[in-house]
C-alpha cells in the first residue's frame, strides 16, 4: 500500500516553546491511524501544521508524493483533505441539509459556475444520502444549532465527507457522545472507510474507540513521536504505559 | 421568514410593488424625490447589507462608494455619455476600488477593519474636494442631465421615480439570486465561522474580497442614480456621515435580511419626513427612536419577526417530538 500522507521532520515552534517537535509518520492508502497522548502533547498542532492552518516552523507534508507544506487550508480542501475540529464546528443557523450542502458545494464546479448554477450547486440528493447515512433524516430541516450535542458532532464529521475527500483528520470525534451514538458514529467510519477506501486519522481520548477503531496508533508525548505500531502492541509499550501513567 | 404561506408572502409582495407604482402618481414633487431617494439609498444598503449583513465584514465606506459613483455619473453625462454606460462605469470603478478595500480584511476585522474603511472613507472625501479639474471640488458639478430611456424622456420626477424603482426591481433579483447562491451560502460561512469554512475548501480570501467588491459596486449603482436626481452634486453629501446613515439603515432594518435595507432605508429616509411636524425636535425624536428599536432588538426590525418565527418553530418542534415519544412508549 502507497502512503496517502508523508509527514517529514514536522517542528512547530511557539515563542521558546516547541509544541510539536520533529514528528515523522506516514499514512498508508485505506488504513485509519490512532493518534493518541497527553493533553498538551501537540496533536492538535500536528493536524493544524499539516492541513495549512498552521505554518510548521520546520519540516514537510507530501500529499501523494507531492509537497503540500505552504498550500492553505482551501486549497487542501480541494485536493481531498478534510477534517474535524476538537470543538464543535457546525454553522448552527442554517438546516442540516444546508450545513451538508455548504460542506460539498465547493467541490462542485467553477466560481462561477457556482453563481449562475442552482442554488444547491446539484448537491440536495448526496446531502440526503449523508443524512440518511448518518441517521439525521427527521433533523434534515432543523437549524443545526438546535440537535443536541451528539447530534452536531455526527453533523460535523459527516460535513468533512461531503466533498468525497480521499484523507479525512479527526480531532476528537468521539467527545462528549453518549456511548449508543458513539457506536453508530464508529460503525459510519468503518463502513465510509472500507466502502470509499477513504484513510483517516483520528485524534482521540477514549482508548476503547481508538483500540477498536484503528489499525495502527500513533503516541505523542512532549511533542515527540513515543510509539507506532499496532493497537495491543502500544498498550503493552512501557513507554507508553509511563507517559499515560507516570512513575 | 419562513414560516408565512408562500402564497400569502407573493400576494403581499404584489400589493407593495402595485403600491410603489400606483400610488406615487398623485404625489408632489418634494413626496417624489423622497421616494427616490428611498430607492437609491436602499441600493446602496442592500450592497453595505452584502458585505456587512451577509458576509460580516464591516464597512464604513459604502457613502464613498455612492460618491464614486455619483461622480462617474455626473462627469460622464454631462460630457454627453448616456446614463447607462455611466452606470456600467460606475459599477466597475467602485468594483475594482472595493476589491482593493478588501484586502486589508484578509488582515484585520471587526473595529480595526472599521478603521481602515473610514480612514479610506474621508481619502475619497478628499479626492472629491480638492481635485477640483476632475469634480468641481467644493462647487461641484451642476445641470446633470436625466436620461432618456426607450426615446422617452425623464426630465420630470415622476418617470425619474420610475427609473429609480425599476433599477431597485432589478438590483433586488440580482442580490436575492445571489444570497440564494451557493455564493451567499459562502458569504455566511465567512460571517460565522471563517476558520471551518476554509477547511470545507471555501477559499476565504476570495469570497472576502467578492463581498466588498460586490457591496461596493451597489453603493456605485445607487451613487449613478443619486446623481441624476439632486441633477447637482458637491462632496458634502458622500462625507463620513453618509457612510454612517447606511450603516444605520442596515442595522436598524436588520443586517443579514434581504427586506432589511428597504425598512432600514424607509426609516432612515421616510421617518424624519413624517417627524417635521414637530419642528425643531424632529431630529432628536428620530434618534429617540432609533436608539430605543436597537435596545428593544439589537438585530433590528425584521429581528423582532425571525425572533416571533423562531419560537413559534420550536413550540412546533417540540409538540412534534412530545407526539413522536408518545407514539414510541406506546409501541413499546
Amino acid at each position: 500500500m502507497s502512503a496517502v500522507l508523508e509527514v517529514t521532520n514536522i517542528k512547530k515552534n511557539f515563542g521558546g516553546i516547541s509544541a510539536v517537535d520533529g514528528v515523522s509518520f506516514n499514512v498508508r492508502e485505506g488504513e485509519i491511524l490512532g493518534l493518541i497522548g497527553p493533553n498538551g502533547c501537540g496533536k492538535s498542532t500536528l493536524f493544524n501544521c499539516i492541513l495549512g492552518q498552521l505554518t510548521p516552523s520546520s519540516g514537510e507534508v507530501k500529499l501523494d508524493g507531492k509537497v503540500v507544506t505552504a498550500l492553505r487550508p482551501a486549497e487542501l480542501n480541494k485536493l481531498g483533505v478534510s477534517r474535524t475540529f476538537q470543538l464543535l464546528q457546525v454553522f448552527p443557523k442554517l438546516s442540516v441539509r444546508e450545513n451538508l450542502i455548504l460542506a460539498g458545494q465547493e467541490h462542485q464546479g467553477s466560481m462561477a459556475s457556482r453563481l449562475v448554477g442552482r442554488s444547491d450547486a446539484g448537491l440536495t440528493g448526496a446531502a440526503d444520502q449523508m443524512i440518511g447515512f448518518f441517521k439525521l433524516d427527521h433533523l434534515a430541516n432543523e437549524p443545526a444549532g438546535g440537535l443536541s450535542y451528539g447530534q452536531q458532532k455526527l453533523l460535523d464529521a459527516a460535513m468533512a465527507f461531503m466533498g468525497g475527500p480521499r484523507l479525512v483528520l479527526l480531532d476528537e470525534p468521539a467527545g462528549g457522545i453518549n456511548p449508543s451514538m458513539l457506536s453508530d458514529l464508529k460503525e459510519r467510519l468503518v463502513a465510509i472507510n472500507r466502502e470509499k477506501n477513504a484513510t483517516f486519522v483520528v485524534i482521540e481520548h477514549n482508548m476503547e474507540f481508538v483500540m477498536s477503531l484503528c489499525s495502527r496508533v500513533m503516541v505523542m508525548a512532549e511533542g515527540k513521536v513515543l510509539a507506532m505500531g499496532r493497537p495491543d502492541e502500544v498498550r503493552k509499550n512501557s513507554a507508553v504505559i509511563e507517559a499515560y501513567l507516570g512513575h | 421568514m419562513t414560516g408565512f404561506a408562500k402564497p400569502l408572502k407573493i400576494a403581499l409582495g404584489l400589493v407593495v410593488i402595485a403600491g410603489l407604482i400606483v400610488i406615487p402618481t398623485n404625489f408632489n414633487r418634494y413626496g417624489l424625490f423622497i421616494l427616490s431617494q428611498w430607492a437609491v439609498m436602499t441600493i446602496a444598503a442592500m450592497g453595505l447589507n452584502l458585505t456587512l449583513g451577509y458576509a460580516g465584514q464591516v464597512s464604513l465606506a459604502q457613502g464613498a462608494f455612492v460618491g464614486i459613483g455619483a461622480y462617474a455619473a455626473a462627469i460622464m453625462t454631462t460630457h454627453g455619455w448616456p446614463l447607462p454606460a455611466a452606470i456600467v462605469v460606475a459599477i466597475a470603478l467602485s468594483f475594482a476600488v472595493g476589491w482593493v478595500l478588501g484586502y486589508p480584511a484578509l488582515r484585520v476585522q471587526h473595529h480595526y477593519l472599521a478603521f481602515v474603511t473610514l480612514a479610506f472613507s474621508t481619502l475619497a472625501f478628499l479626492v472629491f474636494r480638492n481635485e477640483s479639474w476632475l469634480t468641481g471640488g467644493i462647487y461641484g458639478i451642476s445641470n446633470i442631465p436625466r436620461p432618456h430611456i426607450f426615446g422617452l424622456a425623464t426630465n420630470k420626477p415622476l418617470p425619474f421615480y420610475y427609473v429609480c424603482l425599476g433599477s431597485l426591481a432589478i438590483v433586488s433579483l440580482a442580490v436575492w439570486w445571489l444570497i440564494r447562491s451557493p455564493w451567499g451560502r459562502a458569504f455566511m460561512a465567512l460571517r460565522e465561522n471563517p476558520l471551518r469554512a476554509q477547511s470545507l475548501g471555501i477559499d476565504t480570501r476570495r469570497y472576502t474580497l467578492m463581498a466588498f467588491a460586490i457591496g461596493s459596486a451597489l453603493g456605485g449603482v445607487a451613487g449613478a442614480l443619486y446623481a441624476p436626481l439632486t441633477q447637482y452634486i458637491d462632496p458634502v453629501p458622500f462625507n463620513l456621515s453618509l457612510s454612517l446613515d447606511l450603516l444605520m439603515m442596515v442595522i436598524v432594518g436588520g443586517a443579514g435580511f434581504f427586506l432589511g435595507p428597504f425598512l432600514g432605508a424607509m426609516i432612515a429616509v421616510l421617518l424624519p419626513e413624517w417627524l417635521r411636524f414637530t419642528e425643531g425636535y424632529y431630529l432628536m425624536l428620530y434618534a429617540v427612536a432609533v436608539m430605543l428599536l436597537l435596545i428593544w432588538s439589537p438585530t433590528g426590525i425584521l429581528g423582532i419577526l425571525d425572533r416571533y418565527l423562531a419560537e413559534r418553530r420550536t413550540k412546533t418542534a417540540s409538540a412534534l417530538r412530545a407526539v413522536a415519544k408518545s407514539r414510541l412508549e406506546t409501541v413499546q
